[in-house]
């Protein structure tokens, strides 16, 4: 009788053992495979195989993950102030983030493109989108720091940019948000749209060598929301390619009245027939404000620019440089295939994924096989243009990017999927949940002519569950999946920044071993740079205070100041001495209404304090930098004004006197 | 018997469960080259080592040409170093400042030596004798600061010029 319990009691226990390894996955958690861990392991001290930026979205920020581990390496400031690092705080930062509008402290970075020779990533820069307050910046990846910010006029809301072509000949912009001309009144009734209102794509030519950036024309559209774009490859090199919706024109409630057409666009550009007319003398040149600040690596600061024109081509006059081709449902994400032949189109509300032929639309344009045109552009004939559907995908595509092997993944908001289908059959050869609402993805090098189809990371708008709970803000989340195998394979979830947007994945290879380590103090040309401790000095002009001031470890120079008088302006400007990696110091100020300096070697930053009652103001090295880290610090001495207190500065030689009892107030 | 049983099933399914891949966990982590090496940097004093010359220090410098008499435009380009790079740690008289004054500096230590340490600094504190008895005494590492050839050689005929060479 035992024994034929015993038995029974093993054969329950296997059964049991058999459900739950045989029940359907509920989350992820048990989706995941068990060799998950060591295909995402970095062993502490070794390196990641791949850089990962990602867009910070609403902090404005651009972030840098190694994968596969979905370690956090760098937030790099761009659009947003950064106190951490004093971007947008320091006097020689400031002037990175002015704009027509003044200086504006924020936006919302939503797209990331590296620069590219040939159609392949070359590593040079990255190139990212403010789509608040419409500009475009450039990061140097050498510094990993915002070399450039151009702002674009006639826009309102940069979504569908900063795309490039194959050879960062140009980066584009084109404008959300349709607004009237900024050289028009633009005071008009907001139900105008229809006549007032137009939709502008940006142009901005890249400097071969330097990557300096300039806008070189616009094209004036009809007035649509301009959503998404890539750039054609190989035999669509010419071509570039921008999604739109609000075909209907709407100004209010667009969740409606934005949804109501069966099809709305996808705008082909010859951006080379655009050049053309460009030289033949076609571009207005139209009056307009926008800023262009770049920051300079010798003298460490940026400079702003206000620019006060720009050339304008008319899409209705000039009637070949673009073309509409309908795509169903408000397509959202545009993009191009490695051979430059299918453009793939992402109808957020459809159930199915049009995809377009590069040869059948040069022909259709050819036969002009029109269906008529929309506001003086001419629209294709759908089927003139389509090389076929992806049938019942999953629901609300998006994006898609390509793995170089013949195959596309698109991800699924609504159904909450990643899908790979292939682009010639147009089948479907493979799902993967994503937790939750996926957003962008990104294959590394997956939107150029040569992806490096490893991973791919899934970008989710929603994160519940996933983490830990931190009230009602959650991390925002990323998913890694393998795609080496026939399957995606999720192996790691990993929080990141802001909400992220479009991502850009390269080798790391390909970047790391340009990093700069330091600046080198002899090419230092800020005015204000301090070479050696000899060179430092206080100099009042007025109320204006200049403190020109050295660190190194572990030490300021000066260290004591006195004779800075109630509400004097006193600017401190401080070189870090030192010349090797990883040694920054910080600098803070009591009372500062403003950030911390983080200096690097060979680095000058300034900032700006300004005394506002009499005592004393300690400063300090916020940045641990040795073992005497802690004694790394100096004293301002405040007096009112009217004062005799003589402006003196010292280090190491201000001591006591026989008899320091403080005065009797 | 049935005890047995399960504890037999709870360790299949621990083991199951609990095999998920952190196989490397225990694998010697190798440093990547560019990465630093300070971790392991107080096991590798070479004291004692017999083929470690404590006299020339670690690093590039074997033989440096010393002239009989000071040449003073070098001494003057080196002195220019020293205001840039040196100048806020080291006092020209013997009194230490953060890092030792650098009077007499010549005469406590070899050409190679200096030239040694002020160009690969971080492996002599790392390696050197006499460097990390100094460090004991300073307790900040003395910071590479990148000096070039030329500059190094300028500044060890500035600290002659100090130490009184005509």
């Amino acid at each position: 009788m035992k024994r034929i319990k015993s038995l029974l009691l093993i054969t329950m226990m296997l059964m049991a053992v058999t459900a739950y390894y045989s029940c359907k996955p509920k989350n992820a958690g048990t989706a995941v495979n068990s060799d998950a861990a060591s295909k995402v392991y970095v062993a502490p001290g070794k390196y990641d195989e791949f850089y990962n930026f990602v867009s910070g979205g609403f902090s404005g920020q651009l972030s840098v993950y190694g994968l596969p581990s979905g370690r956090l390496l760098r937030v790099v400031p761009v659009f947003s102030v950064d106190p951490e690092k004093g971007y947008g705080y320091s006097e020689e930062t400031k002037p990175m983030l002015n704009t027509s509008h003044g200086f504006v402290p924020w936006d919302d970075l939503h797209h990331t493109e590296l620069s590219q020779t040939n159609g392949e990533i070359d590593g040079r820069w990255i190139f990212v989108n403010g789509n608040n307050t419409p500009r475009v910046a450039r990061v140097d990846l050498t510094t990993f720091r915002t070399s450039e910010i151009i702002e674009l006029p006639n826009s309102a809301g940069n979504h569908s940019s900063p795309f490039i072509t194959e050879n960062t000949e140009y980066v584009v912009a084109g404008t959300r948000f349709s607004v009237p001309p900024d050289n028009v009144n633009g005071d008009v009734p907001i139900n105008s749209y229809k006549k007032n209102f137009k939709g502008y794509i940006s142009f901005i030519s890249v400097g071969k060598e330097d990557g300096k950036m300039d806008i070189a024309f616009q094209i004036q559209c009809p007035g649509v929301n301009f959503d998404l774009s890539h750039a054609g490859k190989g035999k669509s090199h010419d071509w570039f390619f921008f999604s739109c919706y609000n075909t209907e024109q709407a100004n209010t409630l667009l969740e409606v009245n934005a949804s109501q057409r069966d099809k709305d666009f996808i705008m082909a550009v010859n951006w080379k027939k655009a050049e053309e007319y460009l030289k033949a003398g076609k571009g207005k040149k139209v009056p307009a404000k926008y800023a262009h600040n770049t920051y300079n690596e010798k003298s460490h600061s940026a400079t702003s620019e206000m620019k006060n024109e720009v050339v304008v081509l008319d899409a209705k006059e000039l009637k070949d440089i673009c073309d509409f081709i309908p795509c169903p449902k408000s397509p959202h994400g545009c993009d191009v295939d490695p051979t430059g032949e299918y453009i793939v189109g992402s109808g957020k509300l459809a159930a199915l994924i049009p995809v377009f032929s590069f040869d059948k639309l040069q022909k259709a344009i050819a036969d002009k096989a029109f269906d008529g045109e929309y506001d003086g552009i001419p629209v294709v004939k759908y089927e003139a243009a389509l090389h076929g559907e992806v049938q019942k995908p999953g629901l609300g595509p998006l994006h898609t990017e390509f793995d170089g092997k013949g195959n596309a993944y698109t991800t699924f908001f609504v159904s909450s999927e990643v899908v790979k289908w292939n682009i010639k059959d147009l089948k479907v050869v493979d799902r993967a949940p994503t937790y939750y609402s996926v957003g962008h993805l990104c294959i590394p090098g997956g939107d150029t002519k040569k992806p490096n189809a490893k991973y791919v990371i899934a970008y989710n708008k929603i994160t519940k569950d996933r983490y830990l709970p931190t009230g009602p803000e959650l991390a925002q989340s990323a998913q890694l999946y393998d795609i080496s195998g026939d399957k995606m394979q999720l192996i790691l979830d990993f929080p990141t920044i802001g909400e992220p947007h479009y991502a850009q994945a390269v080798s790391a290879d390909v970047i790391k071993n340009n990093s700069v380590k330091f600046y080198k103090i002899d090419e230092n040309v800020n005015p204000y740079v301090s070479k050696g401790e000899g060179a430092t000095k206080v100099v009042r002009t007025g109320n204006k205070v200049d403190v020109y001031m050295t660190c190194i470890r572990s030490h300021f120079s000066p260290d004591n100041i006195e004779g800075i008088k109630v509400g004097d302006e006193v600017y401190f400007h401080v070189t870090n001495l030192e010349q090797d990696w990883d040694v920054p110091h910080g600098f803070a100020v009591k009372g500062a209404n403003n950030g911390e300096l983080l200096i690097m070697p060979g680095e000058t930053q300034t900032l700006k304090w300004v005394a506002e009652k009499p005592g004393i103001a300690p400063f300090y090295c916020t940045d641990f930098c040795s073992a005497l880290h802690q004694e790394m610090q100096g004293y301002v001495r405040v007096s009112p004004v009217g004062s005799n207190v003589p402006l003196t500065f010292s280090t190491g030689k201000n001591m006591p006197a026989a008899d320091t009892t403080a005065p009797a107030k | 018997m049935k005890k047995l049983l399960m504890l037999l099933f709870a360790a299949i399914l621990f083991a199951a469960c609990g095999g998920g891949g952190q196989d490397n966990a225990g694998e010697t982590p190798k440093t990547d080259d560019a990465a630093t090496k300070t971790d392991d940097a107080t096991t590798k004093t070479e004291n004692g080592n017999p083929s470690y010359d404590p006299n020339r220090g670690e690093g590039k410098y074997t033989k440096v040409e010393v002239g009989a008499t000071l040449d003073a435009a070098m001494a003057d380009k080196g002195e220019k170093v020293f205001g840039v790079k040196c100048g806020s740690c080291h006092k020209l008289s013997d009194e230490k400042l953060v890092g030792p004054g650098w009077k007499g500096v010549t005469s406590r230590h070899t050409p190679e030596w200096i030239m040694n340490f002020v160009t690969n600094t971080d492996e002599m504190l790392n390696k050197d004798p006499k460097a990390q008895a100094q460090l004991e005494i300073c307790l900040v590492r003395m910071p590479n600061q990148n000096l070039s050839d030329d500059e190094a050689r300028s500044l060890y005929e500035f600290m002659r010029k100090n130490d009184g060479i005509k």
